[in-house]
């Protein structure tokens, strides 16, 4: 019956199959075709002397001599990766300790973290840039690390997956005579790899890509990130190529390419799970 | 010390009860050194500049003389402001639209993917649909400011063929509009549309079942078992992109600068300008309080009006 049963209760029979495919075939066409457009342009330059069109790297060679590239892909990836890291841990700790333990002013404690969620950056972001000047942090890398390293979202996200896991654990590594850090970083650490992959993902993924703060925060361009150095090269339009800003678009894109194909099963079943409920 | 803990442990507290005195106290040091860096690090971050905010946003201020107190006169500026006030409307009307679009989108691509299919080809479409959302919105605008370009631009190179004259996409103030709300809407629907997989997924196969027998196919099943059933999702995806979408500045600052004149100006584009550019930090503050009440404001009515219209089974 199963088959049969869930082709005749499939929501929009009505439709038929082929327009179903059509729809999505026309959806997928328009997420992927920019991104196919944007790799054969970046592979193809213009050659400004003669005009032809040159297949090759030569537009990858034009980024690398027009912008340090490499200098940004370093900036963007050690603010990336530290913040990953430091999010990755503060959620854990703090997740752990709301799920597993009970204090006296838990509750209000939970609740003001999650009210910071619901005040956009947009708005701390000029008292957290006068913070920042006067730690003396202005134009660094650190200004755009340390104000990322708590994360509410993902404290939230780390204590629904503590609280999934048997409290049981803790009793049994307990009476083996593991004391309460053992049980964390020996125990419940390495089970909550899943959760912390979501957490570790979805910092990069916004960090990688972040444009707002980036701009704000810092001001020589020895210290921009990449979104931040490709929009300079935005600034060539009138001399440069197009294909020239493509391939930098290109180059920014493979590391958040690896961690899709990567992250892309954790991301979607953690993005989908809490969804319902 | 160790003596008394030991000695309360052997008597008082028998094996594998209640935690004893001694791990009591082991487990207090835990909590808060675990606690410390996220609430140092949000109280830090963002609880002090909430209030910073506040404050500031009676004074006005340039950093570099002292900053004067001025009552209110920033609200009043904001309120008489053309600038402020036309970035307002702009987000608001954006958020209405681009959100609208953004949950019917996904929402239907949502229910065709989790329809019958084979497995890799559902993979397939799931992974196509949700790319955008891992690329840089600066990124994906650089790219669209070539493919909307009047000139040489793909689209209109396309629409050229159908006979369509040359749209000055970035030019006109309505074609900046659109262009802006498409390439919004183009990158992040994906989110919406992972979270209605996940609230699709959950509806039992045995409702599509029972329905199917008392004779409702198609439409009629989304309408009266889909939709309903799908509602605290709704909501929350709602939720998230009204949020979003009222704090959209990567895309217009990277295709239009907020131009032609401010049809493209948000009220996050006039926070950045008025602090970063022009040095009124005090005006900067007060828009950020009004959008951050607005904010507020609109997921409290959306609360309310999900107690008349959210199914919870």
């Amino acid at each position: 019956m199963t088959i049969e049963a869930v082709q005749r209760t499939s929501p929009l029979r009505g439709l038929g199959s082929l327009g179903k495919y059509t729809l999505l075939i026309v959806a997928a066409f328009l997420t992927l075709a920019p991104v196919v457009w944007t790799l054969i342009t970046a592979m193809s330059p213009q050659n400004i002397d003669t005009g032809a069109i040159e297949f090759g790297g030569g537009a990858f060679a034009d980024v690398f001599a027009r912008i340090p590239v490499w200098l940004y892909t370093w900036n963007s990836a050690l603010v990336t990766l530290l913040i990953v890291v430091g999010q990755m841990l503060s959620a854990a700790m703090a997740g752990y300790v709301f799920a597993r333990f009970e204090f006296r002013s838990k509750k209000i404690l939970f609740m003001l973290i999650l009210a910071t969620m619901m005040v956009p950056m947009q708005v701390t972001i000029v008292p957290v840039f006068m913070l920042v000047r006067g730690m003396g942090l202005a134009d660094t890398l650190l200004a755009l690390i340390v104000p990322a390293l708590p994360t509410a979202f993902g404290t939230f996200l780390m204590r629904q997956y503590f609280l999934s896991l048997p409290p049981e654990l803790a009793e049994a590594a307990e009476i083996d005579g593991a004391g309460p850090w053992r049980v964390f970083f020996g125990v419940y650490l390495p089970l909550a790899a899943p959760g912390l992959a979501i957490v570790g993902i979805l910092a990069f993924n916004y960090h990688w890509n972040e444009f707002f703060r980036p701009l704000i925060m810092t001001i020589s361009e020895q210290n921009f990130t990449l979104p931040l150095g490709l929009v300079t090269l935005q600034g060539n339009l009138g001399t440069g190529s197009v294909a020239t800003v493509l391939a930098g678009v290109v180059i920014s894109m493979i590391p958040a390419l690896l961690v899709f194909i990567f992250g892309q099963k954790p991301l979607r079943e953690g993005l989908t799970a809490g969804a319902g409920k | 010390m160790s003596t008394t803990t030991l000695s309360t442990r052997a008597t008082v507290v028998p094996k594998g009860a209640k935690p004893a005195p001694e791990k009591k106290r082991g487990n207090r040091l835990l909590i808060w050194v675990f606690l410390a860096p996220t609430v140092i690090g949000l109280g830090i971050f963002t609880f002090i500049p909430i209030i910073g905010s506040i404050v500031l946003a009676f004074f006005r201020w340039d950093i570099i003389t002292a900053p004067e107190f001025v009552g209110v006169d920033n609200f009043v500026q904001l309120a008489a402001n053309p600038t402020v006030r036309v970035s307002f409307l702009n987000t608001i009307g954006f958020v209405i639209v681009a959100v609208t679009l953004q949950l019917a989108v996904a929402l239907g691509l949502a229910v065709l993917v989790q329809s019958k299919m084979p497995n890799w080809l559902r993979t397939f479409f799931r992974s196509a649909l949700f790319f955008p959302l891992i690329l840089s919105a600066a990124s994906v605008s650089l790219v669209m400011a070539y493919l909307f370009n009047q000139e040489f631009g793909l689209v209109n190179q396309v629409l050229g063929w159908f006979g369509v004259a040359k749209i000055g996409w970035l030019t006109t103030g309505f074609g900046a509009k659109v262009v802006v709300l498409l390439v919004y809407v183009w990158q992040n629907f994906g989110f919406t549309f992972l979270l209605f997989i996940g609230g699709v997924a959950a509806i039992p196969k045995e409702v599509y079942e029972a329905s199917s027998i008392d004779g409702a196919t198609g439409w009629r099943q989304f309408r009266q078992i889909t939709i309903p059933l799908i509602s605290p999702t709704m909501l929350v995806a709602s939720v998230m992109a009204i949020i979003g979408a009222l704090q959209i500045f990567d895309q217009p600052y990277v295709l239009t600068r907020g131009g032609p004149g401010d049809e493209t100006r948000t009220a996050v584009m006039v926070i950045y300008e008025s602090a970063f550019q022009q040095l009124e930090f005090g005006l900067a503050s007060a828009i950020g309080i009004v959008l951050t009440i607005l904010i507020m404001l609109v997921t409290a009515v959306q609360f309310q009006l999900s107690k008349r219209f959210v199914f919870y089974g």
